[in-house]
């Protein structure tokens, strides 16, 4: 770690992160304060202003939870409770994992087959690639529980329907970073593959393909957060079964808003390491390649 | 060999025609009103003599024109022949329907080979060959469904979908007003704007910019549309919750990519305007913003979709008894597949538009871009 990354980049960040935390303090008081009020008038207790504060601040169904009250809900219910149980995070996240991943995967196998299709194939250049960009511009999320309950009316259920969708939202960016991947090889050096007489398929493995990783990489860094964002939305109308949008449809359900945002927290933690899982791929598939630190 | 391999479309397009004629009838024996042999034999005669004449060497707009009336007159008869007889397809029925696609595939391969020398036959290009694969698609789609009989539940044919987007206009309408013109509009305004003017802030003040911009990536990265039950208790059931959504969707992406683009000019292009002494003012309006408009430009597209899964799906989590995510989620419900599928048409056409319109506006704010000049 270099001296000045210190102050320049984690002194900067912690202190956002900071005054986010003391703003959430603050409107978690002003949000929850008149219902309070109305309590304590009810029970016709008079308390002080500090005790008055910690109770908006402890309340079992606030308008907005404390950040306190939300981080011990997701301690609980991710270190204390059996994996197995029902109310486990960590079960709940497991559910949405395995869908993000095989949603990810067969988007992104779609995404690079449809890209190595245009790069090679004209017609289909200028024919399916306007309406790849038009595909994204459907709302699929919208169409997100449609897809599930018209799947599960024909017996498929499960893993597979959410992770079609994920598929859906992946292909695009792996489709759209590996076509530029694919073509980012310049004349000079498509040239240079002439002038070794190699053949359209020695082209494509030692020269495009490799060329390409970068962009694939930074495309799937898109596509695992996009898949992870369609599990999440197809598990809204799975009738509450498992998984961390049933819980968010649950808590909503029962006005539970501390397992809102706890499962909140799950799915941006969820995000974040997924993220960095391919981050870390990243570098390290590119360090094998032979790349320079930059 | 060199003419087959010329148009390996047009000898499959022959093979399928003789399997075909190998295994007719198009329909199931018994089905209520069959071809007529007059029919057969024209289709026939159109999809294999298109198919040879793909092996001519006729000149490219002739032979297209050729290849593209034969093709859709074919499967236009096929189509037309399905009424009354859903389900009853045979195999030759299907074999033809792929003959003629091949031949519209031939079409578009024969077209994208033009080189058109007017600008006008260019663009004309540019749209005939991204509609005809479309058109593809939802003839595909109808053969399938009613020519196999697929249940109307699972995939109601494009037809159909039609019929019912046409004879429920006036509630289209209004959840269209409910979900687009209130909430995505607004929510994508106030979105997009504070998420400039936090940009320009944190762009005068590096220590908020340093902050920011971690943690503006990372949420970029987050599902930002679980926020949406949270807003739809704060703020009712009503547009306001969903524009809210929007809001929160659109203000990172716009913030991450206004930041990058005001750092987009060179150093150089900076020292010419502190040779001109200009101020920050000056600096930031005549050089650092339009050359922060490609990226600018970049994130209002992205939201323009964000914006409109947002407003969708808050919908979800409780609507009044308007709007696009409303009548998906309770359509679906009755099992009223035609009625959502209309609804998701009418979405991705208005996604297509605020895309279009993004797009143009981009056209004519960074014409002096490298992707725009004559790219």
């Amino acid at each position: 770690m270099k001296p000045d990354s210190l102050k320049n980049r984690i002194i900067p960040v912690l202190t956002i992160l900071i005054s986010i935390v003391a703003v959430w303090y603050v409107a978690a008081y002003f949000m929850n304060a008149p219902f309070q009020r109305d309590l304590d008038r009810r029970a016709e207790v008079t308390s002080t202003t500090m005790e008055f504060i910690g109770k908006t601040m402890a309340q079992p169904k606030p308008i907005l939870p404390a950040p306190h009250q939300v981080v011990s809900n997701v301690f609980e219910n991710t270190f204390l409770r059996s994996v197995t149980s029902n109310r486990s995070l960590v079960y709940h996240a497991w559910v949405t994992l395995s869908s993000t991943v095989l949603g990810f995967t067969m988007g992104t196998l779609t995404g690079i087959l449809i890209a190595v299709g245009i790069v090679h194939l004209k017609a289909l250049d200028r024919s399916l690639m306007p309406w790849i960009i038009a595909s994204q511009t459907v709302p699929i999320l919208a169409v997100a529980p449609m897809v599930i309950v018209v799947l599960g009316a024909i017996n498929i259920t499960g893993l597979l329907p959410k992770a079609l969708i994920s598929t859906y939202l992946s292909f695009f960016p792996v489709a759209v970073g590996m076509v530029k991947g694919l073509r980012s090889p310049e004349i000079i050096q498509l040239d240079l593959m002439r002038t070794y007489y190699a053949s359209g398929a020695q082209t494509f493995w030692k020269l495009r393909v490799p060329a390409s990783i970068p962009f694939l990489f930074t495309s799937m860094k898109v596509a695992i957060a996009a898949s992870l964002v369609g599990a999440i939305v197809g598990e809204l109308p799975t009738g509450a079964v498992a998984g961390i949008g049933s819980k968010l449809l649950a808590a909503a359900y029962y006005s539970q808003t501390i397992d809102i945002w706890a499962a909140l927290i799950a799915g941006s933690v969820l995000a974040a390491l997924l993220v960095t899982i391919v981050g870390i791929i990243a570098k390290i598939v590119d360090r094998s390649m032979g790349g320079r630190p930059a | 060999m060199k003419r087959v391999l010329h148009s390996w479309q047009g000898t499959a397009a022959l093979v399928l025609c003789l399997a075909a004629l190998a295994s007719l009838p198009l329909m199931a024996v018994d089905a209520p009103s069959p071809f007529g042999t007059g029919t057969v034999v024209l289709v026939l005669l159109m999809v294999a003599g298109a198919a040879l004449v793909s092996f001519t060497k006729l000149s490219q707009p002739l032979l297209a024109t050729i290849l593209f009336v034969a093709a859709h007159l074919a499967v236009w008869l096929l189509l037309a022949g399905i009424a009354g007889n859903e389900g009853q397809a045979t195999l030759a029925f299907f074999l033809l329907v792929a003959a003629s696609w091949l031949l519209a595939w031939r079409c578009v391969s024969v077209l994208s080979g033009i080189r058109p020398k007017s600008q006008a036959g260019d663009t004309f290009l540019r749209l005939l060959i991204p509609a005809i694969f479309g058109a593809w698609i939802l003839i595909l789609w109808e053969a399938a469904t009613r020519g196999a009989g697929i249940p109307f539940i699972i995939l109601p044919p494009p037809s159909s979908i039609g019929a019912r987007l046409a004879s429920s206009v006036p509630i289209l309408w209004a959840d269209v007003q409910q979900t687009i013109f209130k909430a995505v509009l607004f929510g994508y305004v106030v979105g997009c704007a504070s998420g400039f003017v936090v940009a320009i802030i944190a762009d005068r003040i590096a220590f908020l910019r340093r902050g920011l911009l971690p943690i503006g990536n990372m949420v970029s990265a987050l599902p930002i549309i679980g926020v949406a039950p949270i807003m739809v208790m704060w703020f009712g059931f009503d547009w306001q919750s969903k524009a809210a959504v929007v809001i929160i969707m659109t203000f990172f992406p716009m913030l991450v990519n206004t930041v990058a683009g005001l750092a987009a000019s060179g150093a150089m292009e900076r020292d010419l305007m502190r040779s001109y002494a200009s101020d920050y003012w000056q600096t930031l309006i005549k050089l650092r913003l339009p050359a922060a408009m490609p990226f600018i430009f970049n994130a209002l597209k992205i939201n323009s979709t964000l914006a409109l899964i947002g407003a969708i799906v808050a919908e979800f989590f409780g609507t009044p008894i308007v709007g696009m995510g409303f009548r998906i989620s309770t359509e679906i419900g009755r099992m009223n597949v035609d009625m959502v599928w209309a609804e998701i048409a009418v979405a991705a056409l208005i996604g297509s538009v605020f895309y279009g319109v993004v797009a143009l506006g981009e056209r004519a704010t960074t014409f002096w871009h490298p992707s725009n000049r004559g790219g």
